[in-house]
């Protein structure tokens, strides 16, 4: 049981860094749209921001970083799909 | 009839619990669901001749504080799966119901806002952004609602599962938690999409 405590310890630890990490993300993300970037620069930052935020809640709330295979493989179907399914609006535009 | 036996050992093929194996197939789909709203999104968007800036047409500050509410419901919930594996029902109960407080202040913030649209005449058939925030928006509502549901049966009635398998009830809350961390991601992607850019 102590075992259990000690080993759960690190992984809380691991949720508020996280958790401060995504407010603090979140304050980034407001005060650049407030900054006037250019058009594309905007939607590269904001993107790039949630990306990252994403990819935390991703790997530490959701346990991806340590998964066993099967759900990476997955997953990694699922991202390639995705893309597809992302890049379709874009095929569109370059015609 | 053919019951299937809920097994909470981890299937030898694939190496997890078949429960969890499966809430992450029903994610891959969701991600498949939204995704094809955020392509029609940029599709949108970029078909349009003067799509407004979402400051403009949306409240900021609120939707700030929803997303703080929602990421810190992702704490709490995810705290409270950690307080089964440390086997603190008592402060399992209390981080389950600070996940439904905020899930709440994340809905009723999101009914104001939407009140404050229509009082204004801004509904789905007004222009083709209102069209787009509402669908997605709402559709990320509705997953919201459906959250708060199975996590209050997990809080209140579900979890006299506790005292007789608390392994399958942890995993339970495993997976309720798997569902909530994706609506959440989703929302860390619909917020900037609509209100910032």
């Amino acid at each position: 049981m102590a075992a259990a405590h000690g080993h759960m310890g690190v992984h809380i630890k691991a949720y508020i860094g996280v958790f401060m990490a995504l407010i603090f993300l979140t304050v980034v993300t407001v005060g650049v749209s407030y900054l006037h970037f250019s058009h594309g620069m905007a939607i590269a930052v904001a993107m790039f921001v949630a990306t990252v935020k994403g990819g935390l809640v991703a790997a530490v709330f959701m346990h991806l970083n340590n998964e066993k295979k099967v759900i990476y493989w997955v997953l990694g179907l699922t991202a390639v799909l995705f893309l597809l399914l992302i890049s379709i609006p874009m095929m569109l535009l370059c015609h | 009839m053919i019951v299937i036996p809920y097994v909470d050992k981890p299937h030898p093929l694939t190496g997890v619990t078949n429960a969890k194996f499966g809430i992450w197939l029903f994610l891959a789909s969701e991600v498949m669901l939204f995704g094809a709203l955020f392509s029609t999104l940029i599709i949108l968007r970029t078909g349009s001749a003067n799509w407004p800036l979402g400051s403009t047409e949306l409240n900021v500050p609120l939707a700030t504080i929803n997303t703080i509410a929602l990421i810190t419901s992702s704490v709490t919930i995810v705290l409270a799966w950690a307080s089964l594996k440390m086997q603190q029902i008592g402060r399992f109960r209390v981080y389950m119901a600070l996940t439904l407080l905020l899930s709440a202040v994340f809905l009723v913030i999101k009914y104001f806002e939407y009140t404050h649209k229509f009082e204004h005449g801004h509904f789905p058939s007004t222009s083709t952004f209102f069209a787009i925030y509402f669908t997605m928006t709402g559709l990320h509502g509705i997953h919201i609602i459906g959250g708060m549901i199975v996590n209050a049966y997990l809080m209140g009635p579900g979890s006299a599962m506790w005292k007789k398998n608390p392994e399958q009830f942890t995993g339970r809350v495993e997976c309720a938690g798997l569902y909530w961390h994706f609506v959440d991601l989703v929302w860390i992607f619909l917020f900037p999409s609509f209100y910032l850019l």
